[in-house]
């Protein structure tokens, strides 16, 4: 061969190099594509129309074509935009400027076409039932409630659609003037349906009371407490099966095990 | 002015097309139309029918989810429209995008941008058939519809009925791109949707035919066309456009002056 020329290189190589420029390529796009969904699925804090499916399941099933959001009366449904930092497309409402006003027909989750809104998760006794619905919960900063301080106000207990059972009002001695109540909001979780019109109606300056994603801000006990006094609940510890671990005592003495260490450090 | 409506009538058609349904779908939003709800994601036709896009369906399916019997008969009526009849029509007829998209192809041919960018770029037009095989990895593994996350059609379509936020850069980054970087660079190379429907569009019986014997060798076809590798007869056989990468754009009818090409069911163009 002439020197500085140099051999050809072969068709097979070739390929082999396209192809693998392919897989490169197309493992470089699906590594910061999935990435950036990961990012932009990552918001949790945002409250979904009623009879939304678990958010997990939510976000594979809604299809975002937005008509829940054309059967809001009341405007309250949103789609995602870019730059709102939700995932794009997605129903959503923030309470503080749009609360969900609990229509007895709930216009919004029968015209779901995918199933990301379940209608049988706000029906009871074959009827359309509102109060079932579950799209987060109310939770009182009891810093910034004005009710806290002595002052007298019950905005949220009255907007509340389920008055006296998803807010009820605690009265307790003003021991400060000795002559006044306290009349403080009490949030009870089960009932709240989290519709937001406590936080619409709050009077402080940003809420004192504002509506929270379940998951996000209940906790939960898990199986091994029992409420001895709740006969239901106690009913748990006589299904219950016991789990007996026995655990293999050393042969060796204690003495023993302390002084033999010999290859310790 | 006849010359100006034989040689547009399908550009104005189109247009007309793709901007009522715009129209319609923004209506039912603010002003509580029936005609067209929803968005292009999944629509309900006059209150009766229901439509889905069954890209987007195939990939939820990817991602895990359970389709409602709604969304699959949706998205099947759609594939058996394109599929029989519209071929890839939905590019060229419906998608906002293609506006964009023929707004950048047209400045490029005026200001000649084609010339001046000397060497083609070795971009394969099958770059979208790979982005559509992606989208449904992606899907998979990440547990959600992966390119309806990033869709700029979705934005800006999504944005002009249900408001628009930071979507209006999409449309902005397409026409920098198809302006400046590549010819035909999203619509003809990239975007997974037009793959998707030229894959399924193929069949169609819709189809461009080209009438060898009445051609002048103008090239204007050509020069015109966003998919130019399908013209490939042009001048040298009488046949009909049967690549499915063909979008039933139908610029090439307008612009041809010699009735060299027209519009033609497939039975017929291949019986005679």
């Amino acid at each position: 061969m002439p020197k500085g020329k140099r051999e050809p290189i072969s068709d097979r190589r070739k390929f082999i190099f396209n192809m693998a420029r392919g897989v490169g390529v197309a493992a470089l796009g699906g590594f910061v594509w999935s990435a950036y969904i990961n990012e932009a699925k990552a918001q949790k804090l945002l409250l979904r129309p009623p009879g939304a499916i678990k958010e997990e399941d939510f976000l594979k099933t809604c299809i975002k074509c937005g008509l829940c959001v054309e059967a809001c009366p009341y405007d309250t449904l949103v789609l995602a935009k870019p730059g709102v930092h939700k995932p794009l497309g997605t129903p959503y409402f923030i309470p503080r400027d749009i609360p969900c006003y609990m229509c007895t027909d709930i216009p919004c989750v029968p015209v779901c076409p995918s199933g990301a809104l379940d209608l049988q998760s706000v029906v009871t006794d074959k009827k359309l039932d509102i109060n079932k619905a579950d799209m987060g919960v109310a939770v009182i900063d009891e810093e910034s409630c004005i009710a806290f301080w002595g002052i007298q106000c019950d905005a949220c207990y009255r907007a509340c659609p389920l008055l006296g059972k998803a807010i009820t009002i605690d009265y307790q001695k003003n021991e400060r003037t000795g002559k006044h109540a306290f009349l403080r909001p009490v949030v009870h979780s089960d009932p709240c349906t989290g519709c937001g019109l406590c936080e619409h109606a709050c009077v402080t300056q940003k809420a004192a009371i504002q509506i929270f994603p379940r998951e996000l801000v209940q906790g939960k006990a898990g199986n091994h407490y029992i409420k001895g006094w709740d006969k239901e609940d106690d009913k748990r510890v006589k299904d219950a099966k016991a789990i007996k671990t026995t655990t293999e005592i050393s042969k060796n003495s204690a003495i023993d095990s302390l002084n033999d260490s010999g290859d310790l450090y | 002015m006849k010359q100006f409506w034989s040689n547009n009538r399908f550009l104005i058609l189109r247009r007309f097309t793709q901007i009522s349904i715009l129209f319609l779908y923004f209506g039912a939003n603010a002003w509580g139309w029936w005609v067209l709800r929803g968005n292009l994601s999944s629509s309900v036709i006059v209150d009766f029918a229901l439509v889905s896009d069954p890209y987007a369906v195939l990939q939820m399916l990817a991602a895990g989810a359970t389709i409602s019997l709604d969304l699959f008969i949706g998205a099947a009526t759609i594939t058996v429209f394109y599929f029989l009849i519209g071929g890839r029509a939905f590019c060229s007829w419906v998608c906002p995008i293609n506006m964009v998209t023929d707004t950048a192809n047209y400045l490029r041919r005026k200001f000649d941008f084609n010339r001046m960018q000397g060497p083609k770029m070795p971009i394969s037009r099958n770059i979208r058939y790979w982005v559509l095989g992606l989208s449904l990895v992606v899907s998979a593994v990440m547990g959600m519809a992966a390119f309806e996350f990033v869709s700029p059609i979705s934005m800006i379509h999504r944005g002009i009925i249900f408001g628009l936020g930071f979507g209006w850069a999409s449309a902005v980054i397409i026409f920098l791109f198809d302006l400046f970087v590549l010819k035909d660079g999203w619509c003809g190379h990239i975007c997974p949707l037009g793959g998707f429907y030229s894959l399924i569009g193929r069949f169609s019986v819709i189809r461009v035919f080209h009438k060898e014997e009445n051609c002048t060798l103008c090239m204007k076809c050509k020069t015109v066309c966003p998919e130019h590798q399908v013209l490939y007869m042009i001048g040298k056989e009488s046949l009909s456009v049967n690549d499915g990468a063909c979008t039933n754009c139908a610029r090439c009818i307008d612009v041809c002056d010699d009735d060299a090409l027209g519009f033609s069911l497939r039975e017929l163009a291949e019986k005679k």
